[in-house]
Formats: C-alpha cells, structure tokens, sequence
C-alpha cells in the first residue's frame, strides 16, 4: 500500500526552464536563430490515370535565396509522392518518418501502401506537435482504390481534393487552377496545367523561383521529372566584349634578361626530438 | 546606424510580406452549421468554407462528418481540433459498435464527444452538433460548444454564422415539423447566414438521417435559397 509520507521521487518530462531564459532574452534585445524556409510554389491535381505533383525549386533563408534548385517532391513510396512547403528541415524529416512507416507497414502487409493510410500517418503526427513542425503538404498517389490527392496542413487537418496548392505561391497556382482545371483531363493537359501553376508562383510570388519539377503517378509507373522545365534561363550574351588582337598598336621592343642569383641550400637529415 | 535600423525594418516588413498571415494562422471553419429533430429523424447541415486567415482554403469542405452509419456530426472552430476529434471519436464508436453488437446510442456519441472537449477544453476549439437516429429515441441533436458541455436540444445551430440566425430559427421554428419541412428551414438558415457571414459561404451541405440510413443532398451556386436582395 501507497504510503502517504513516501518520498516523491524525481519524475521524467520536459524541462521548460530555458523558454523563461529565451523569453527574457528576446525581451533584451537577442535575436533568436531563424530555420531555414522554403518560400514556395507545390501543387497536384487529379486526371483521368493518376495525379501530377509539382513544385518550384527555390529554397530560401529571409532574403536570400539559398538554394536555387532543390528537391521539394519527397518520396513516400513508390506509388505514393508528397510535396513540402515550409521549414526545409520539418518537411524532409516528416516525409522520410512517414516513408519508413509506410514500408515497414508495405512488408508486414505484403500490399501497395494506399494513400489514405499515408495521410492518417502524417495529420496524426503533426496534429501531435500543434503545427510547431511547420509542414504543409500537397499528398498524392495511386492505390488500389484509385487516385488520390490531399493538402496537409501544419496543424493537422488536411482536404481531400481534385486539385490543390500549397506555400506562398499557392494564390497564384491556384487562380491557374481555377481557371483551367477540368476533371478527366489527359496525362498533356494535366501536366501542361500543373507546369503552367508552378510557372505562375515561380513569376508571381518572391518565395519561389528558379524550376519546375514534377512528378507523374499512374496505376503501374512512376515519372519523376527533376527539371522538367528550366523556368529561368540565362540569357545568351549577343556579342563579345574582347578587344581584337592587335587593337593597341605596339610601339617598342625590348627583352631583358633577369640576372638571377641562385643559392644551394642541403638540408641534412635530423632526429626527432622526442624528449 | 539610421540607415542600418530603417533597412532592418524594411527587411522585416518585405518579410512579412513574404510569408502572409494565412499560412501561419490555424485552419478555421469560421461557419455555420445547423441541425433539426423530426418525427423519424433529423436533419443536419453546413456551409462549405474552410479559411486561413483571409485566404479561402477549401470553398468545397464538408462539415458533415460520418461517425457511425446513422450518426453525424457538424464541425465548427479549428480544422485540425474538429477533425481530430471526430477520428477518435469514430474510432471509440466502432471499437464499440464490436463489443456491443450493436449500434451506439446517440446520447453516447454526444457524450464521447463531450469527455473529450471538456477534457481538453483549454487548449482545443471545437464546437460540435452530434446529430443522427438510434432505435430508443429516435432522431436526436446534441449540441457540444465550446466549453464542453452537452445539452440535447429540438434544434440547434453552430460556428461563427450562426450569431446573424438565432432571430430567424426562434421565429421560423415549429414544433413537429416534417422532413420535407427541415430541409428549407436548414437551408435557409444557412443560406442567410453565408449571406451575412464572411467567413461562410460556398455551396450548403444537407442530409437527412432517418432509420433507414442518410440522404444526402448539395445545393449549389443558383440552387442556393434566396431572399429580398433579388426582388
């Protein structure tokens, strides 16, 4: 039986004691370190064989942009892919949690992960963290059900829709979408769609840039597409700005030579001081 | 050191610029729901809007979430909280539904409900109407607000939308009304408050459950009922 005068002993947990020392600190002035954010442009939509995921590459920390061509389409599963905005480093290890989950779940199972199971995974996780995992995600596959898309946002709830944008070029993706979506359109027009999405958050939006990346999922393959478009490509300069040989006229010759003082020097052999 | 501290501001400023309010905020279905008791059933429904600060999320959400066959409920407040608890919930109800043999109660799932909102009444927003028929009582409504508590009710109407329409559903409601008659008086009350509300609107989500199962109905852009304004 519990005794009442028993020694409390020392419990497990958290220790908030440095959020009362960083508060004070931002109080006196102290910038705290920023994460590394991806202004971006990610979008998917749903057509008649599959869905299309596609996203900028532009990677940014404040102003400046920090990487102009990295990877936003993650991998889950071979039929399933999921495009990051937000924090690079909550977006990168969220999706490759989820990864693992799911093929270990694959193995255990023996069948193809569906995509439903993919975003209880992720709602459940983030919602676990309050949207302090700064995720917001554009989820999209094939299973055996068909195809499906879903945004994930940071705090855990999540839409399952025909076609949906994420990031801080998502206004402009999705005013192309709104425009132009249809449903049952073909593989063309589908990724002409998302391409033209994406090329509207990389012009409109500061946070994004740089290329398109996609990423095709039908029923029986894969298209990842790195650099399926180079959004901005360097201009082609038109003429050369080298003087011809021969422009300055010379007007004197003379060769001298350098008197050279040489020095042999032999460096003995020593022992090493090991006292 | 001006120079240094009004670049620094605008720096700021073009940052904040850069990431806009809607992507840090949380998901609200700043809403209105609604739902009616009848003789056999109950009547339930919502608007479709999902927002992140000004920025329209989902202008297709549906608020009407399954829990059993024959129980739903309509969610207001945060996305994230509403939809988590209504996971669970679901869950508990069909671990449930196993043991029993049987299907919940009504009364149950408000109650399930309930022991969760009240739980973590700080640190979750929720405002949820259980709605659905269970063979001792019949059709029944519940409502679950913000606070955690859980009162059944003839009617009851929820979310942000729902403050322009208590004048409306006190004059308009009667008693023993049938199905045919809940369905305008849910879609009408809606369809002022969407009118009303900036944070509702798009299409308006219905169903009608009775014992024989749901009937879902949608009404959208010229099927939405409408008043004075266009006289």
């Amino acid at each position: 039986m519990a005794s009442t005068v028993a020694v409390e002993l020392p419990h497990g947990g958290f220790s908030f004691d440095n959020c009362k020392r960083n508060a004070l600190l931002e109080d006196k002035g102290f910038k705290a370190p920023k994460a590394y954010k991806t202004g971006t442009t990610i979008a998917g939509i749903i057509f008649k064989d599959g869905v299309v995921l596609g996203a900028d590459t532009r990677a940014t920390e404040d102003t400046v942009v920090a990487d102009k061509n990295c990877e936003k389409i993650h991998y889950i599963s071979s039929n399933i892919y999921c495009c990051g905005a937000g924090t690079a480093a909550d977006t990168e290890m969220t999706t490759q949690m989820i990864a693992s989950k799911l093929e270990l779940h694959r193995l255990e199972t023996s069948r193809k992960p569906r995509v439903c199971t993919a975003n209880r995974l992720l709602k459940q996780m983030l919602y676990r963290y309050h949207g302090y995992i700064s995720a917001a995600l554009v989820l999209g596959g094939v299973d055996s059900t068909g195809p499906h898309l879903y945004s994930v946002w940071p705090h855990g709830s999540t839409d399952k829709l025909p076609y949906v944008t994420m990031g801080s070029g998502s206004l402009a993706a999705m005013a192309v979408f709104e425009d132009r979506f249809k449903p049952e359109m073909e593989r063309e027009e589908a990724m002409k769609l998302v391409q033209d999405a994406i090329r509207a958050g990389i012009f409109n939006d500061l946070g994004s840039g740089s290329n398109v990346d996609l990423c095709i999922i039908t029923k029986d393959k894969t298209d990842y597409l790195r650099t399926y478009q180079e959004a901005n490509l360097k201009g082609v300069r038109q003429g050369t700005y080298r003087y011809k040989r021969g422009t300055s006229a010379v007007l004197k010759t003379e060769v001298k030579k350098i008197v050279l003082e040489v020095i042999d020097t032999q460096v003995k052999p020593q022992a090493m001081d090991t006292d | 050191m001006a120079t240094s501290m009004i670049s620094k501001n605008r720096e700021q400023a073009f940052m904040s610029n850069l990431t806009p309010d809607w992507l840090k905020t949380e998901l609200t279905t700043g809403t209105t729901i609604a739902a009616v008791e009848f003789d056999g059933g109950v009547v339930i429904g919502a608007d479709s809007r999902t927002t992140s600060g000004a920025y329209i999320a989902n202008r297709v959400t549906d608020k009407l979430t399954k829990i059993t066959d024959k129980i739903y409920c309509c969610r207001s407040g945060s996305a994230a909280d509403t939809q988590a608890v209504a996971d669970v919930v679901k869950y508990q109800l069909n671990f449930y539904q196993m043991e029993m043999g049987e299907e919940p109660l009504v009364q149950t799932a408000a109650h399930t409900f309930k022991e969760l909102c009240y739980d973590h009444r700080d640190n979750i927003s929720a405002g949820i109407i259980v709605a659905g028929w269970d063979k001792k009582e019949g059709g029944q409504v519940f409502a679950v607000p913000l606070g955690g508590m859980v009162i059944r009710q003839p009617f009851a109407i929820g979310g942000s939308g729902s403050t322009y329409l208590y004048g409306y559903v006190d004059s308009q409601f009667k008693k023993n009304m049938t199905k045919e008659e809940c369905l305008p008086f849910v879609a009408n009350a809606l369809s002022l408050a969407m009118n009303r509300d900036g944070s509702s609107g798009g299409i308006i989500r219905l169903a009608a459950i009775t014992k024989d199962g749901v009937e879902r109905v949608n009404l959208t852009g010229n099927q939405l009922p409408k008043f004075y304004e266009d006289h």
